[in-house]
């Protein structure tokens, strides 16, 4: 079996081009991969860092999250995979920002990369900051955060709710053991009742019949709407800032995605906290985000409010994302959708990268990549299609 | 659950009868049997008439090789067998269960002392790989760990014994006791030592060739529970890594793992037959390696049936076990 892979060359497939590593180029590759990954986690196994490190100012107070010029690499054998590629955009206080597009364009990576939680060692950030206002005022720029001082920000101060409720919750405890354990680590002088007393009354304020009963349960006794539940229940115990909604109701069936839906917008006009919603579902979107950034292979192609994403899409990517959900007046009984497929990430050509889907594709578009064009204080999109912004304050849009 | 194991039990006599017959065929038909390897020698110089030969087989039960007639002494085995008679065995001249219940206990300490080490030092390096996966570490103790597991016992007992027994002149060659020394009767802890001064190269064969599985299948099942999504959720929570590896990790580890434990511990009875061998200890492999070679019948039928039951037992075991680690398990 060794042999054969031996000789059978690593592939790269790519839409239009498929081709394969020779044994030079793949053996430069992983030094190249361990050279870099050497060097970042020993930045990060760094011990008794200074704060002044790690702590900076926002640019906007209003803000809870800044990301800025994010890049998030993947480093693996057959090359990097830039799974973040320069992300920017804000999560104000008490606002709730909806991520879309398709699967593996770096939803998930980037709120990941916010929870340190990219998977090491391959996984790394490798530019970029993330500028997070704690509830205790400083302001932190959480990839440069030490391990031991995200472990009190995480699932005290951001706490995230994931897709898959079925395998989100560890099976061989019970429910409340699982609940308990977050208070008992977050909370200073939290004793087992108290803690006990209070995972009750969060599954009780989710909407858990039975509260008490759920406590004693195991995972595997619940049903996958109880359990996405618990798992907000959970998120919400040490009463966060932000809660990272993983595509909360892709697992769900349509009637308790609703019922989930709904919790969500309760929980956070009663935590007054920030929500950021990550799905490919437009209807969800819809119905709960404030505002709304739109991703493609690694990058934001446009980003603006609800009304705006909505109502006035400017980048061709956003307009068939738009025209691809069901509206129920369709005249012909098909589904539009967008050609093609996301291009392979690995070595990603410097031109738009939506160019090979494109149906309004023009010459110019095969040049560098657009820059983020601005056409509202809050809308921004990266084509050139609409041209030169209306919105005078153009210099703000640097990406 | 009570229902459950007596269902299990019922089958497992089932099985225990159908390996009996297998066993019992599979001895009678080997071609030379008790009586000709005891009588080869007598035969050859004269002193023995194959008339002789054949009024000793007959004595013994061993004339009839027809179907019926294994058929015939097979059912007579079973009888007394059911009632708890294994027979008499032909070499040891002893009833056999009593060759058994007199050496399976040296197997046992040597297999149990080893299945202890083993557990010790396979789970927190399996672990310790798991969590560096990819590290220095993680390669050298899997490259160690494979080479436990391929070496066959006899070769590494050679190897151990020429470099500690041979050249170094560390440990004894081989037995139970030192042979040149004569110990008071009541020099019990001289007399104990002594022993166990004996037994340290066998356990550490034994140790070394298994430590390695149980690393290897620590490390598998690790990786496995590491990547998956509650981890991610108990990272999220803001535990330590720490926490995370021990009581969230381990504990979902434990399940394949004490199962798999745990069925292993009806087998400790079963003697260690090469390496009990190699080391010339007298322990219940050891006994039952040389019955085989004579082609005592009864011993390998008691022998063989002991193993089969500690088998069964073992399953049954490791499948109970699973309803005590696993709260999804529910037996009915």
């Amino acid at each position: 079996m060794g042999l054969k892979n031996f000789f059978e060359r690593k592939k790269i497939e790519g839409v239009d081009n498929t081709m394969y590593l020779t044994l030079r180029e793949e053996r430069r590759i992983s030094k190249e991969n361990n050279r870099i990954i050497k060097y970042y986690e020993r930045q990060k196994a760094r011990k008794n860092v200074p704060e002044e490190e790690y702590l900076t100012q926002m640019r906007d107070p209003n803000n809870v999250v800044e990301f800025d010029n994010l890049h998030t690499y993947f480093f693996t054998d057959v090359g990097t995979v830039k799974s973040v590629n320069g992300v920017t955009f804000d999560v104000p206080i008490g606002k709730t920002v909806g991520m879309v597009g398709e699967s593996g364009c770096g939803k998930s990576v980037t709120s990941l990369s916010l929870m340190q939680l990219v998977q090491a060692p391959t996984g790394q950030i490798v530019e970029g900051s993330i500028r997070y206002q704690a509830g205790d005022g400083k302001c932190y720029d959480i990839p440069k955060v030490p391990k031991d001082r995200m472990l009190k920000l995480r699932g005290k101060e951001i706490s995230m709710i994931f897709q898959e409720p079925m395998t989100s919750l560890n099976p061989v405890f019970r429910i409340g053991e699982q609940m308990d354990e977050v208070i008992l680590l977050h909370e200073e002088g939290a004793t087992p009742e108290i803690a006990k007393e209070r995972s009750i009354a969060m599954l009780k304020s989710v909407g858990i019949p039975m509260p008490d009963k759920i406590y004693t349960k195991y995972p595997h006794e619940l049903s996958g709407g109880m359990r996405q539940r618990v798992m907000i229940a959970m998120a919400l115990l040490c009463n966060p800032r932000l809660i990272i909604a993983d595509e909360p109701t892709t697992a769900l069936d349509v009637t308790i995605q609703a019922q989930i839906l709904e919790l969500l917008r309760e929980v956070k006009e009663r935590i007054n906290g920030s929500i950021m919603l990550i799905t490919h579902d437009l209807g969800v979107i819809a119905e709960m985000a404030d505002l709304v950034v739109v991703m493609y292979a690694g990058r934001i192609i446009e980003k603006g409010t609800v009304r705006e994403i909505f109502h006035d899409p400017k980048h061709p990517y956003t307009i068939g994302l738009m025209r691809s959900k069901p509206s129920g007046k369709l005249k012909d009984n098909r589904l539009y959708s967008i050609k093609g497929q996301v291009p392979n990430p690995i070595n990603m050509p410097d031109h738009c990268y939506f160019l090979n889907r494109c149906d309004m594709a023009m010459d110019i578009c095969h040049g560098e990549y657009p820059k983020m064009i601005q056409y509202s204080p809050t809308h921004f999109a990266a084509c050139y299609l609409c041209g030169e912004s209306s919105f005078p304050k153009n210099d703000l849009a640097k990406e | 659950m009570l229902k459950y194991i007596l269902k299990r039990l019922g089958l497992a006599f089932i099985i225990l009868i159908g390996a009996s017959i297998l066993i019992y065929m599979l001895s009678m038909l080997m071609p030379a049997d008790f009586i000709d390897t005891q009588t080869a020698a007598a035969l050859q110089s004269g002193a023995m008439t194959m008339d002789d030969v054949m009024r000793l087989k007959e004595l013994y039960g061993l004339a009839d090789k027809s179907f019926g007639g294994i058929m015939k002494s097979y059912f007579s085995w079973l009888k007394s067998a059911l009632s708890g008679d294994l027979g008499f065995s032909f070499l040891y001249q002893k009833p056999v269960t009593k060759v058994l219940s007199e050496y399976i206990w040296l197997s046992f300490m040597i297999a149990f002392i080893s299945y202890i080490l083993e557990i010790a030092i396979g789970i927190p390096m399996g672990i310790k790989a798991s969590v560096n996966q990819y590290s220095a570490y993680d390669y050298t103790v899997s490259v160690f760990a494979m080479m436990g597991t391929a070496l066959p016992s006899f070769f590494l007992s050679a190897l151990l014994l020429n470099v500690f027994a041979i050249k170094l002149r560390i440990f004894p060659l081989q037995g139970l006791t030192t042979a040149t020394k004569i110990f008071d009767k009541n020099a019990y802890i001289q007399i104990f030592l002594d022993k166990a001064w004996h037994l340290v190269l066998p356990i550490t064969v034994l140790t070394l060739l298994n430590a390695g599985y149980i690393m290897k299948f620590t490390r598998t099942n690790m990786l496995e529970v590491l990547n998956s999504d509650y981890i991610r959720t108990a990272r999220a929570k803001g535990l330590s890594e720490k926490t995370v590896t021990y009581k969230h990790a381990f504990r979902n580890t434990m399940i394949p793992l004490v199962t798999t434990l745990s069925g292993m511990i009806p087998g400790l009875f079963g003697g260690a037959m090469i390496t009990e061998t190699v080391f010339a200890i007298p322990g219940i492999g050891y006994m039952a390696l040389r019955a085989t070679l004579q082609g005592d019948i009864p011993f390998i039928m008691g022998y063989n049936m002991f193993l089969a039951v500690l088998t069964v037992l073992g399953m049954l075991i490791s499948d109970l076990m699973y309803m005590v680690v696993d709260p999804r398990v529910k037996l009915s």
